[in-house]
């Protein structure tokens, strides 16, 4: 936990400081800046399967997955994130009580 | 304080109340994890990047390995860096309050910034350090009441706290799908996540998915 904690703050912040630091040029490379705009967009939707849908190394549905629909279902009616995050939590909740 | 410099601090701080109220799912996110309430403030003021932060402690709540969640949480955050090759230029700022500066470089900061380019280049300044610096303390602030308040609940499929996590993944992932292209590297790297999940030891499919990032990035479109 505290090694995850020490070296995930000291990588970002060495990340940050690198930015600031670096001639422009170093980093300007075309690909380099597309594959960087993809990454967040690839590793969230990882994180959204293995929250969500993933229990150890297998792919379980179960109350989660309600929460995770009516998540959907809000961002699309373009409801803000406090709402998004409470709706799945509390739909999630009934259906693990209800179960 | 001129107009112009009150439109400014207006935005920033709006955007810097909003998004440092997301600090409770976070602080949740991490106690629901394992870690402790003081282990989850550390994490807000030292790593200070959201999704790094949900990332980290994400692997490590579906039983990755240590190794997996801080190459997660790396990678996450290396768009900082390109965020400071923007910013860095405009402040132009040396020792200390540079460092500084690099410690408050992260999405919103960097957003603001540019948003007020209409209003000069003193207004983008002002914007970065505000929004910065008050994401950082509400972030902060907020982070305590989540951990706390997970703490003071217990079990967190019972809450539904399990669920909150993936839809906080959801609603920071939503945003970024502005285009068809980007929708379908969502749905792409999400088909991926789960063929390789009974393959890959727990956390691993997480990194593994970048490579979708860099295969459909790899040409130009």
């Amino acid at each position: 936990m505290w090694i995850v904690l020490g070296a995930t703050s000291a990588l970002c912040f060495s990340i940050k400081l690198l930015g600031h630091l670096v001639p422009e040029p170093w980093l300007a490379n075309d690909r380099l800046q597309r594959i960087n705009a993809l990454i967040p967009i690839s590793l969230l939707s990882a994180l959204v399967i293995a929250q969500g849908v993933v229990v150890k190394t297998h792919v379980v549905i179960d109350h989660r997955l309600a929460g995770l629909a009516v998540a959907a279902a809000a961002l699309f009616a373009k409801a803000p994130f406090p709402v998004v995050v409470v709706a799945a939590a509390v739909t999630s909740a009934l259906v693990f009580h209800l179960h | 304080m001129s107009n112009l410099t009150r439109g400014t601090v207006r935005d920033s701080l709006s955007v810097a109340i909003t998004v440092g109220t997301y600090g409770v799912a976070f602080g949740a996110a991490s106690v629901a994890a394992g870690f402790s309430v003081v282990q989850s403030c550390l994490f807000s003021l030292l790593t200070f990047t959201g999704a790094s932060q949900f990332a980290a402690v994400g692997v490590v709540a579906s039983g990755g390995a240590a190794a997996s969640a801080i190459a997660a949480a790396t990678m996450l955050g290396t768009r900082n860096a390109l965020y400071g090759i923007q910013m860095a230029p405009l402040l132009k700022v040396k020792g200390a309050r540079r460092v500084l500066a690099a410690h408050i470089t992260i999405d919103e900061s960097t957003g603001v910034a540019l948003s007020q380019a209409p209003r000069g280049v003193a207004a983008m300044r002002v914007g970065f350090w505000i929004t910065g610096a008050g994401v950082f303390i509400f972030w902060n602030i907020f982070t305590l009441l989540g951990a706390l308040g997970a703490k003071a609940l217990g079990n967190p499929a019972s809450w539904g706290l399990d669920a909150a996590v993936p839809a906080a993944f959801l609603g920071l992932l939503w945003p970024r799908l502005a285009t068809n292209f980007l929708r379908g590297v969502a749905v792409t790297s999400m088909v991926f996540a789960m063929l390789v999940t009974p393959w890959l030891p727990a956390g691993l499919p997480i990194i593994a998915t970048t490579v979708v990032a860099v295969g459909l990035g790899w040409r130009a479109r």
